[in-house]
């Protein structure tokens, strides 16, 4: 079997699992998977996040992404860090660096079991701001010195690629460089907040076409393999190139429930929650969704496409929230495909959203640009 | 230093490994990287390892056939490549 059918078919433990810990943010970015600001007053409890992370030690789940929401708000932020480490969980958490002061800094650099990821969604403040809000680059940029100054390391910059800041990706490269850091570049998906800007923000065509090329020039640029859909330009992009979920992927939400990626927060990928009997454990391996999820999927309207082996048909959240069916092409098919499926979608049912946590809806753009 | 079959090498102490399916998961604490071990027998003789003088003597004693074996020290050499390997 190839490894890709090997991953297919399911993992014990996933490997890549996320796991947001609040939907409390002070930011209210127009691209929010989780439409994340305020806090559900059901988040896990302290000794319920501590039974989650016995529970991955014992599965082995070798190293947590946290994220949120903003992670750092909850109060037992920097407590549960440290029981992970201590637990043999590695982590890897995103931030918009509001809360990397000097002394955190310091602290974090102190362990080697921590990697932390700032985000920021502009080379400049104009760009970042327009979709992160007021002050948040000036925010990023400081955490990023606090870390240069704690001699933290090799720390990441984490970048959603959007049609504003594509044009800007040797300037990325160059802060990076500036900083020691690793760049890391992820694909815009319509999920949360982001279904109501991807209109607006999603990478044109040539643009989609401008970064296969410079990925392929850069492959020491993280991607969490999140442009396999791009893969059907030519030559693979590094990685593993298939859609990991509920295969290789999952997610925990601030509530405990388990959801098939980070990018579907939908009860129809909703598998199951960590305070059920047998909690997480139970959930990866027996969920009926997760076991269907597993099983050999259908190439769909994709079958004749001589590219599927390829983009094996793109990203299901991508699909799911533009209204496509998931056996249909990726909204951004770079064939394509997918454009028309889009605009037919938009003009009949409205696409499927998941919860809002949004402190104050709707969320406006700081400016049309 | 090229990979050979005639000394002793262990597992790094920041590695660890997961059962699957397909064989293990290796996971380095060190290098945060990730490797694919996809054959049982093959996570066996990693295991295996450090009770060996060498590792030709680690695929005999796992009852390797012989002809798997270049495929096997090749495995090998690329996890000792990727620091997932040390000599003992």
């Amino acid at each position: 079997m190839s490894l890709s059918a090997d991953m297919k078919a399911g993992l014990q433990a996933p490997i890549c699992l996320t796991w947001e810990l609040t939907y409390a943010c002070n930011l209210q970015c127009v691209h929010c998977l989780s439409s994340s600001g305020r806090r559900d007053p059901h988040e896990l409890t302290t000794s319920e996040a501590e039974a989650v992370i016995d529970e991955i030690q014992r599965m082995k789940v070798f190293y947590v992404n946290i994220g949120g929401g903003e992670p750092t708000i909850r109060p037992d932020f920097w407590h549960l860090v440290d029981y992970c480490v201590d637990h043999n969980v590695g982590v890897k958490f995103s931030t918009n660096g509001s809360r990397i002061d000097a002394a955190a800094a310091r602290e974090l650099a102190l362990s080697d079991y921590v990697d932390i990821q700032i985000s920021i969604d502009g080379s400049d403040a104009a760009t970042n701001d327009h979709v992160r809000g007021e002050g948040s680059f000036a925010t990023a940029l400081r955490a990023m010195d606090h870390l240069a100054d704690a001699d933290f390391g090799e720390f990441k910059i984490s970048v959603v690629m959007t049609r504003h800041n594509i044009g800007q990706l040797d300037r990325f490269a160059a802060l990076a460089d500036r900083y020691g850091a690793q760049l890391r570049l992820t694909r815009f998906r319509p999920s949360g907040r982001g279904a109501d800007s991807w209109h607006e923000l999603h990478p044109s065509d040539p643009q989609q076409r401008r970064l296969y090329q410079w990925l392929l020039d850069r492959p020491d640029v993280l991607t969490g393999d999140s442009f396999f859909h791009l893969s059907a330009l030519g030559d693979p992009l590094p990685g593993l190139n298939l859609c990991g979920a509920g295969r290789v992927v999952c997610l925990i939400d601030p509530v405990g429930d388990v959801y098939a990626c980070p990018f579907v927060l939908h009860d129809d990928f909703r598998a199951g929650n960590v305070r059920d009997t047998g909690g997480f454990e139970n959930v990866w391996r027996h969920s009926e969704l997760f076991a269907e999820m597993r099983e050999p999927q259908s190439a769909g309207a994709c079958g004749s496409c001589g590219q599927f082996d390829a983009c094996q048909g793109g990203c299901m959240a991508a699909k799911f929230f533009t209204g496509i069916p998931l056996d249909g092409p990726d909204p951004e098919c770079v064939l394509g495909h997918g454009e028309e499926l889009v605009s037919a979608a938009a003009t009949a049912a409205k696409p499927p959203a998941g919860a809002d946590h949004s402190r104050s809806a709707p969320v406006k753009f700081l400016g049309r640009r | 230093m090229a990979f050979d079959i005639d000394r002793a090498y262990r597992l790094h102490d920041r590695v660890a490994l997961r059962p699957e399916p397909f064989g293990a998961l290796a996971y380095h604490y060190g290098n945060r990287r990730l490797n694919f071990v996809r054959a049982h027998d093959l996570v066996t003789v990693i295991e295996s390892l450090a009770q060996h003088d060498t590792v030709r003597s680690a695929f005999a004693s796992a009852g390797i056939d012989a002809r798997r074996w270049p495929a096997f020290e090749k495995a090998l050499a690329s996890l000792a490549a990727s620091d997932f390997l040390v000599v003992a």
